[in-house]
């Protein structure tokens, strides 16, 4: 055979072979991405709250995408503890006025960023949330202070519809 | 293993095994000459066989009254306990099945660390047992999920949430593994299908591991290579099968304790209440036998760095017979192998205690110090032991020892002198 041939033969096995991975990529790929939030799961997307009846110091949780929500009116002494924080000390440092658009309302996911508990409100030692799981103690506006896991509660999109209703998502 | 021609007496015998030779394999299974000193402790794998057939004919039966749906699954495994006929006798030794499963598979691991069975030539042997294990794990896991309990739905959600501790794709893959945004329905029913996926996949790697057990061929408490068939083995029938059946009967007493006097004692209380997404339980608590690698989990305080030390204690078993390179299999002849074994043992079962006290104080400390020991063990000890240790002499064959009584090193000796 001539060597011409061979690199023409080398030539089209390697073609062959280019085109059926992409052909069994194409082919599997709809078995993996099956898996993926569904078109019902995603229609779920957004929720309204109302709040009217949620007085300072009190929390409500709402479920929303499955998970559960805690909108906090903070107290005045809440809200002067989580703004009087040196952010540099955080392990995700965040500023408590980026996490509330409005300080009296504490909106975030009710979901620990270490495994996914739910962490217990008005406990721990920053006076915040308390994961009983594996222990993650959060502050007053849901910041991570100790424990394992990496970052603050979530905060979700989020807007105030007027003054009584809160819209997640 | 010289496996003679074999020719069955009958002519339709015959017949069939030139077209399928079903008949030889069956003729090599019963002759296949086994070490005559194997002890109790080599009855574990024909009792984890039984664990698992009995593990696939009862969840068969369970999956026939079974709804997977997150509005139905808890009731209808209270209709299981309470409607179908002795549902609750195939639910109990379903549920108890799984740990007498785990507390066999321990004790048959443990055998194989005691007396070196995963070393040479038997390192296939020992991977595929540690994918074995490693796929019982995700079985029982997910068969937890099923009953939708508030621990199935917790015990789901911190483990799926390992996950997100890869970086940048963390997330994505989590909600891949969900169907959807937290753990819920689209979860619940894929976890029903792997379910019933798995002991199946575990079933054709017990053939493999059988297989390629029989290559070599058992290794036994003395760890030596023997001639086969030889003065040193006895036919698998009737010998060994006798005493496996001997040992299973001892065993389903201990099953039978479990299923009949307290079938909820290895569970958790918490698990008859319904999934709730809004409350984690005060304690969330895996199994029993997934407690040492829990502990492991939570004594390292970083997210990502406790999942690959949860994860890197699993691997390191995986590659064991490339750490302990020691010639020497059998502990007997290894005097400081010998401790270092009990200490592991000691520290898998703190591991597994402090696995189920809450994470902090005392017990994290405790957690850390056996976590680093875990590491320790396999990592510097066994690697250090392979070079260093002066092992006993070996005897040259089962029979030497029996005969002339008790192993005495200088006897061995003196007979290899002879020789």
């Amino acid at each position: 055979m001539s060597e011409k041939k061979v690199k023409r033969r080398e030539f089209i096995f390697t073609a062959t072979y280019a085109v059926g991975a992409v052909g069994v990529g194409a082919t599997v790929w709809p078995l993996i991405d099956q898996m993926n939030p569904d078109a019902s799961v995603k229609a779920l997307a957004s929720t309204e709250v109302d709040i009217s009846n949620v007085e300072k110091g009190q929390s409500i949780t709402v479920l929303w995408r499955g998970k559960p929500v805690f909108i906090r009116r903070r107290t005045d002494e809440e809200i002067a503890k989580a703004r009087d924080v040196n952010i540099d000390e955080l392990k995700h440092p965040e500023k408590d006025e980026d996490r509330a658009k409005d300080p009296e309302w504490l909106v975030m996911l009710g979901v620990c960023t270490h495994l996914g508990c739910v962490p217990l409100g008005d406990k721990g030692e920053y006076g915040g949330w308390f994961c009983p799981c594996h222990g993650s103690h959060y502050d007053t506006s849901g910041r991570i202070r100790k424990g394992p896991a990496p970052t603050n509660m979530e905060v979700p999109k989020y807007e105030f519809v007027n003054s009584n209703t809160i819209k997640i998502g | 293993m010289s496996d003679h021609e074999y020719t069955p007496s009958s002519k339709f015998g015959k017949w069939f095994n030139d077209r399928l030779p079903l008949l030889t394999l069956g003729k090599h299974l019963t002759d296949y000459p086994t070490p005559k000193n194997l002890n109790y402790w080599w009855t574990f794998g024909g009792i984890l066989t039984f664990c698992l057939i009995t593990q696939i004919v009862t969840g068969l039966i369970l999956a026939m009254h079974y709804v997977a749906h997150a509005d139905l699954a808890f009731g209808s495994v209270e209709h299981i306990m309470r409607n179908v006929n002795y549902g609750w006798l195939i639910r109990y030794v379903h549920a108890n099945g799984a740990s007498m499963f785990f507390l066999a598979v321990y004790i048959h691991i443990f055998r194989s660390l005691y007396y070196g069975s995963y070393k040479s030539p038997r390192e296939i042997i020992w991977i595929l047992g540690m994918i074995i294990y490693i796929l019982m794990m995700a079985a029982a896991f997910m068969g937890y999920v099923l009953p939708w309990g508030q621990m199935s739905f917790w015990g789901a959600t911190v483990i799926t949430n390992l996950f997100s501790a890869i970086p940048l794709v963390g997330e994505s893959i989590v909600t891949w593994l969900w169907g959807g945004y937290s753990v819920d329905n689209p979860t619940l029913t894929r976890f029903f299908s792997l379910h019933y996926l798995i002991p199946f996949l575990i079933l054709g790697l017990v053939v493999l591991h059988i297989w390629a057990l029989h290559v070599p061929g058992n290794n036994n408490p003395i760890g030596i290579d023997l001639k086969k068939p030889s003065k040193d083995t006895v036919p698998f029938h009737p010998y060994i099968v006798i005493k496996d059946l001997f040992a299973l009967l001892i065993f389903l007493i201990v099953f039978a304790f479990f299923v009949f006097y307290s079938p909820n004692i290895l569970g958790h209380a918490d698990n008859y209440i319904e999934a709730n997404p809004m409350v984690t339980p005060a304690h969330i608590v895996p199994e029993w036998y997934l407690l040492p690698f829990y502990a492991i989990l939570r004594s390292v305080p970083d997210k990502l760095l406790g999942v690959i030390a949860m994860f890197g204690a699993l691997f390191i078993l995986v590659i064991l017979p490339w750490l302990d390179t020691s010639k020497t299999r059998s502990a007997i002849f290894r005097p400081l192998y010998k401790q270092f074994y009990w200490f592991l043992v000691a520290d898998v079962l703190i591991l597994g205690y402090v696995g189920a006290m809450p994470a902090e104080g005392i017990y994290l400390l405790v957690a850390r110090v056996a976590t680093a020991y875990y590491f320790a063990h396999f990592l510097i000890i066994l690697p250090i032991l392979s070079r260093k240790e002066k092992v006993l002499d070996v005897p040259l064959s089962i029979t030497e020892p029996v005969l002339g009584g008790a192993v005495s090193a200088s006897a061995v000796r003196q007979k290899k002198d002879k020789l």
